[in-house]
């Protein structure tokens, strides 16, 4: 309304300056060079921060001076590497399933309590989330370390004779990994679900649906974008993931991100960690496209 | 499809300190249509919620047919409802909506499509089952949720403000083809709205509901002609309202002062009013619009009020003028007359003779401020 009024208005041209930088045009978008002013700081931060290096890398990984793929090959002839890739995949799939297990009915409590009581839930899922990475980690090695907490009561209780190896095994980064990614999964869901207007499901109960069929038939199809969301921010952070395998997990459960730092900062062998920030880099873009694919279709098939 | 009887019988419900119901009894008959017809927060919507099942009575007694569904779960009742805000799954078809009470009931699949083919004709939507409800216009999907709320034969149907999201032209076409259903089917509905011609045009009986309390229940006629008390007089229809002062009762009449200068004798019957007569007292004095008529000035006989018009609006098939009392300050009275007679006569500023018809004058105790 106001804009159809402006023009109507004000039908001469404004002068070329404003109208570059200064003129809001209809549905208050910005001018042209001033959104390219507003943008250049960004733009700048990105590129000497992450496109600079991370070409620099790239390059450094297939020229040595000339062009080889050598480094490539090495990871793909010895064995060891690509099982570390393949274990990080699986890690990041078992976190994922992880979180959603556990996340999910944390997201359904939370959409259906009441307000105060979804507060103290939400407070649950963010204050570990605020927490350092770090201090989460260190909080998992006192419960698993041989003489930490578990296996205190373990012992204690008579339970086991010996103190089970937990720390620096593939089980103890699943679990301490699951437990840093569940609010990228929680709140995504809780999002999705608290869209869904109370009708539904009160629509669903009248025309006779029990409490379980009400979820199946309604309430889950309806909360898969949050689903998908979550799962896809869970397994990409978890691909990359350095500190919590680091510190959890031992020479067994080498993942790439760990990899890639050993490379970096012990061997020394730059062109090989680009060779491998690369392929984890390409694994993430084709995964999270075929993600996006199948939440595409799920969507047009659905269509929430 | 036959209708069932439902009975309310002594429902409360508090939320806390808060009491929404208040010791409702109504009785429906087997495929009445009965209306909840109140302003917000008057408790009719939770009133349909223990109906249906989503709210549970703190106390007192539902049944539906013969059986007593007060505590039973809203899956387990077996009646229809239509919500205001469709309530369609937007993840199914059309189709698949309307299947989705008879997939509930385990019908078989040759059954449930014939079956949701005669719903969807009987909506005159046969053509849009492939559709998502998103594809839909509100009054299409509103028609598929009726659908979805009678292709499983329910004996009850409950709507909660069902055309309260569509515009005005499209209301009053789906509230024909709502009541010529309802009557086709023979259906018991119990149908919220807080638009009281809505509940007019479709009803057998009006509840009209205040403070989580039923203020009057009959058929639109009784509740216009002869509403219990200012507020239901207020809320159907337009009503004026007039401060007066009871003079004493003639033959079969009762006389009441308006104005220093003007009496009238009102011939209603005075009979089951809840207060004492006695010359003095102040009253309110109701009447409609279309029960008060003009003179000019001096011609309008022992009974008429003084008055000055103040505006005249043209409505089409009728007339409305709105005067003032001389002598007395407040709202000015609505008076209204179809537009052939000749109330155009009459012209802002104009002074004239009020003249109400002493039939249609309703006292009530108290002063006038419409409770």
């Amino acid at each position: 309304m106001s804009s159809l009024d402006v023009s109507s208005v004000n039908p001469a041209p404004a002068p070329r300056f404003a109208r570059l930088f200064v003129v809001t045009g209809t549905s208050g978008r910005y001018p042209p060079l001033l959104t390219a002013v507003l943008l250049l700081p960004l733009l700048l931060l990105l590129f000497f921060s992450f496109l600079y290096p991370v070409g620099r890398m790239l390059v450094g990984s297939l020229f040595d001076p000339g062009f080889t793929l050598d480094n490539y090959l090495r990871m793909f002839n010895e064995p060891l590497y690509l099982k570390v890739l393949l274990r990080t995949l699986w890690i990041a799939f078992a976190t994922t399933v992880g979180a959603f297990v556990l996340g999910y009915p944390v997201a359904f409590a939370m959409a259906r309590a009441g307000s105060r009581l979804t507060l103290l839930i939400a407070a649950c899922v963010l204050i570990p989330l605020w927490t350092s990475v770090l201090v989460r980690s260190y909080a998992w090695i006192v419960l698993l370390q041989r003489k930490g907490v578990l296996n205190d009561i373990l012992v204690g209780t008579g339970i086991v004779e010996q103190p089970l190896k937990l720390i620096y095994t593939e089980g103890a980064v699943i679990v301490a990994m699951t437990h840093v990614m569940l609010p990228f999964m929680v709140l995504p869901i809780y999002a999705a679900l608290r869209t869904i207007p109370k009708e539904l499901p009160q629509a669903a109960a009248n025309l006779g649906a029990g409490t379980f069929t009400t979820f199946a038939r309604i309430i889950l199809p309806l909360s898969l974008p949050g689903v998908f969301a979550g799962a896809l921010m869970t397994f990409i952070l978890a691909l990359g993931f350095y500190v919590t395998p680091a510190l959890l997990g031992g020479p067994q459960t080498l993942m790439m991100a760990t990899l890639i730092g050993q490379q970096t900062t012990i061997m020394l062998d730059w062109p090989f960690a680009g060779a491998l920030a690369t392929v984890l880099l390409v694994v993430t873009l084709v995964l999270t496209f075929m993600f996006r694919r199948v939440l595409a279709t799920s969507r047009g098939f659905a269509n929430v | 499809m036959k209708g069932a009887r439902v009975t309310v019988r002594e429902i409360v419900k508090r939320y806390g300190a808060v009491t929404a119901v208040e010791g409702i009894s109504i009785d429906v008959k087997a495929g009445e249509f009965l209306s909840l017809l109140g302003p917000s927060g008057s408790g009719k919507t939770t009133l349909l919620m223990m109906i249906a099942g989503f709210e549970l009575p703190t106390a007192g007694l539902i049944e539906i047919g013969a059986r007593d569904v007060t505590y039973v779960a809203p899956n387990r009742r077996n009646v229809g409802m239509v919500f205001q805000k469709y309530a369609l799954f937007p993840h199914m078809s059309v189709n698949d909506n309307v299947a989705f009470p008879l997939r509930m009931r385990k019908i078989d699949k040759a059954e449930i499509t014939r079956r949701v083919g005669e719903a969807l004709a009987m909506v005159q939507l046969d053509a849009y089952g492939r559709r998502a409800p998103a594809q839909l216009s509100g009054g299409q999907q509103q028609r598929v949720a009726l659908a979805r709320a009678l292709v499983f034969e329910p004996p009850v149907l409950l709507m909660d403000e069902p055309l309260g999201a569509l515009d005005k032209k499209l209301r009053e076409q789906l509230q024909i083809e709502i009541k010529s259903l309802q009557q086709r089917l023979g259906v018991t509905v119990i149908y919220v709205t807080h638009d009281q011609e809505e509940a007019l045009t479709m009803s057998d009986r009006i509840a009209v509901m205040n403070d989580g309390q039923v203020a009057q229940i009959g058929s639109p006629a009784s509740l216009y002609g002869e509403p219990a008390s200012p507020f239901v007089a207020d809320f159907i229809g337009k009503m004026n309202f007039l401060p007066v002062e009871y003079i004493g009762s003639e033959k079969a009449s009762h006389r009441i002062r308006v104005t220093d200068a003007s009496t009238l004798s009102v011939t209603r019957s005075l009979s089951g009013r809840s207060f004492e007569l006695s010359p003095g007292l102040s009253l309110q004095a109701a009447i409609r619009p279309e029960n008060i008529s003009l003179a000019p000035r001096g011609s309008g006989g022992p009974d008429a009020v003084a008055g000055t018009v103040n505006t005249s609006i043209y409505l089409g098939t009728h007339q409305t003028l709105l005067v003032n009392v001389d002598g007395r300050s407040g709202p000015p009275l609505h008076i209204q007359a179809s537009a052939s007679r000749d109330l155009a006569a009459f012209a802002r500023g104009d002074e004239v003779d009020i003249l109400f018809q002493a039939d249609a004058i309703h006292l009530f105790s108290g002063k006038g401020d419409g409770k």
